[in-house]
């Protein structure tokens, strides 16, 4: 069983992201780059099928600028085989890489897909879902637990309330919630190794998917911010002022 | 042309969040219909029929949405999508998990999690953790919306729109539900709640949450939260984390005890109207956003607060 993992480059999770000047946009240079970690999660699962002789193949997909090259070294360096990049300097929204991906799934015929929930900058959880519509593959998504067998996967879901299991047929689309798997930290020999891992670059063109975003940023602001207020003495003073000063108890 | 918002249900009653996602698709300009897709959810259609600002309610009852199945929903809802100009649901994990479907099934972009209205074809949405609102247009023929429920005032009762049937759209059997586990639980929910006492990795067990946190919960009618690195530690269920990549949460008061205030957490409740931080460290990010901070050690503030309250 072959899977693909779309893994995406974000701005590093610890990174307070600024807008420009201009309010035009964020403001992304030479701000620290990372893989999502919601992919990583997605990778870590897809090598540990790989461990586990379910998988027998691990492919990791990036969509974006050149220096996605270095998203799937972090990818093979986890473990998988091999990477595609899609290179485009072009502002990529979900439904474009939602296509980008089903056009790599045609050609690689993957049994299952296994994506981050949502990328943490944009924070669209979308694109998954979208694959899976466009594919006509079931769809599990904010996966915690995943077990694989045969042609099926049953997947316990995070969801309002509590927790769902399902199971879907094969080929799908599974998409990682927080909790599924503690990611490894890439060792020197495995990051070694992957860079003499195969990676094959194409572009939207040669795949001959239409990438024009279908939404206009308009405007970036920051929101308005919030100001530290006052420090109490101890409990009774905190439950006096919450009762006579901001009047919500 | 018309609007519709998919309807969020349990088969008898409409979940609060869908009241939200009405009123935002009020402020588009067009008649609002509500979908209720289930099994056996006719006391959920006229519950449905019953909220103010719904012109329509259309009732598509068959078991085959029983479960609530992204596939099967998505099918019904771009055959029916033709005849209107937005769909929206509430940003919720279900209708985070149709609706990009729905937009790839139409080819068009969804916009996630609107906290506001410009016009019809532009909305406001944060990205980057909420550290940045985002001004978005679409030229999209069809709006695809989830509604940030905290953003929007719930839609009121009083309404009488008309229910109307819809012929079920096709079961394509691509997934089944073994099974749910719900956290069974008195307190309001966190969405809705009025006040929130949310615990984070300071209280450094389950047994701590429980015998601490909870009494405090009940003095209050609060719902109880928590960071993610409460969740991760195994001292309350997932569906208790609030924050970027959990819940959304805006309650009048927000009560942080043992949480050091990461960005990703602050995410989820940085828009509460009066947030108090518990925390020993006086250094902690919290109390950058805190309206009262009270720098001490929780397993002493905890039984004074509750003594407090009587
Ligand atoms: C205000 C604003 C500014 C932006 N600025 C830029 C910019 O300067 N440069 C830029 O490149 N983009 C920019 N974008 C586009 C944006 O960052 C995302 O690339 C796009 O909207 C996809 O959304 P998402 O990643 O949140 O999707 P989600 O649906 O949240 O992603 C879920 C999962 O899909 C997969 N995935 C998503 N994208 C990719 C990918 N490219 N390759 C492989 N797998 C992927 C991953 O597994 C990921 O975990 C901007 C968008 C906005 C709104
Ligand atoms: C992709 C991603 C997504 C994430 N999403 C979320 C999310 O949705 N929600 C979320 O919350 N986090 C999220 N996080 C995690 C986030 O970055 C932080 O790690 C997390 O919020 C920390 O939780 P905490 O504040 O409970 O723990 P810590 O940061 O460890 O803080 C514990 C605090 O308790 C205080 N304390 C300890 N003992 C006492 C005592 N006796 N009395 C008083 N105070 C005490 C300490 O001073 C400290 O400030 C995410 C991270 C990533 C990478």
């Amino acid at each position: 069983m072959k899977i693909l993992v779309p893994v995406k480059r974000v701005v590093d999770y610890n990174v307070k992201v600024r807008v420009k000047p201009d309010a035009s946009d964020v403001d992304l240079a030479n701000v620290k780059m990372s893989m999502n970690p919601f992919d990583e999660i997605a990778v870590e699962e897809a090598v540990r099928l790989k461990e586990a002789g379910i998988a027998t193949e691990v492919v990791a997909v990036s969509a974006g600028v050149a220096n996605c090259q270095e998203t799937l070294r972090t990818a093979m360096a986890i473990g998988a085989d091999r990477g595609i990049l899609i290179q485009t300097d072009v502002e990529l929204q979900p439904l474009a890489v939602a296509k980008l991906l089903q056009a790599v799934c045609a050609k690689e015929q993957p049994q299952l897909v296994l994506c981050g929930k949502q990328a943490i900058d944009d924070d669209a959880n979308q694109t998954g879902q979208m694959l899976a519509g466009l594919m006509g593959w079931p769809q599990a998504t904010f996966a915690s637990k995943l077990v694989v067998a045969g042609q099926q996967a049953t997947v316990t879901r995070e969801i309002d309330g509590g927790l769902e299991t399902i199971e879907v047929v094969l080929p799908a689309v599974v998409s990682t919630d927080l909790r599924l798997n503690e990611p490894r930290y890439a060792t020197l020999p495995n990051i070694m190794k992957a860079k003499r891992k195969p990676l094959e670059t194409t572009t939207p063109a040669a795949l001959g998917v239409d990438v024009a975003p279908r939404l206009k940023t308009l405007k970036a602001a920051e929101p308005p911010k919030r100001t530290a207020g006052i420090k109490v003495a101890d409990a009774a003073d905190l439950v006096l002022k919450l009762k006579t000063e901001a009047k919500v108890i | 042309m018309a609007i519709l918002v998919i309807a969020e249900h349990d088969d008898s009653s409409i979940k609060a969040a869908t009241l939200n996602a009405v009123t935002a698709a009020t402020k588009l300009g067009g008649e609002v219909h509500l979908l209720v897709a289930g099994s056996n959810c006719a006391a959920a259609a006229a519950a449905a029929a019953r909220i103010s600002g719904v012109g329509k309610v259309l009732l598509a009852d068959a078991p085959h949405y029983a479960d609530q199945s992204p596939e099967n929903v998505a099918a019904l809802l771009v055959s029916i999508a033709g005849a209107y100009s937005h769909l929206l649901a509430a940003a919720t994990t279900r209708g985070k998990n149709c609706m990009p479907r729905v937009a790839a099934l139409l080819d068009v972009a969804q916009i996630s999690e609107i906290s506001g209205v410009e016009s019809a074809d532009t909305f406001v949405r944060p990205i980057y953790a909420g550290n940045v609102v985002a001004t978005v247009q679409s030229a999209d023929p069809v709006k695809v919306i989830t509604v940030r429920a905290t953003a929007f005032e719930a839609a009121g009762e009083g309404g009488s729109a008309a229910i109307e049937s819809l012929p079920a759209g096709p079961d394509l059997g691509l997934s089944r539900l073994l099974g749910r586990e719900l956290t069974k639980s008195e307190r309001p929910e966190l969405t809705a709640a009025k006040v929130i006492v949310s615990g984070g990795r300071g209280m450094a067990n389950g047994e701590n949450f429980h015998r601490l946190l909870e009494p405090l919960a009940d003095k209050l009618g609060a719902a109880l939260g928590a960071s993610r690195a409460a969740v991760d530690a195994g001292f309350v269920p997932n569906d208790y984390q609030v924050g970027q990549t959990g819940k959304i949460v805006a309650p009048q008061l927000y009560i942080a005890v043992g949480i050091s205030g990461a960005i990703q957490h602050l995410a989820g409740m940085k828009d509460s109207k009066i947030i108090v931080a518990i925390n020993k460290d006086a250094e902690a990010p919290i109390f950058q956003v805190a309206d009262y901070g009270l720098v001490a050690d929780l397993f002493e503030v905890l039984p004074a607060l509750q003594a407090e309250l009587g």
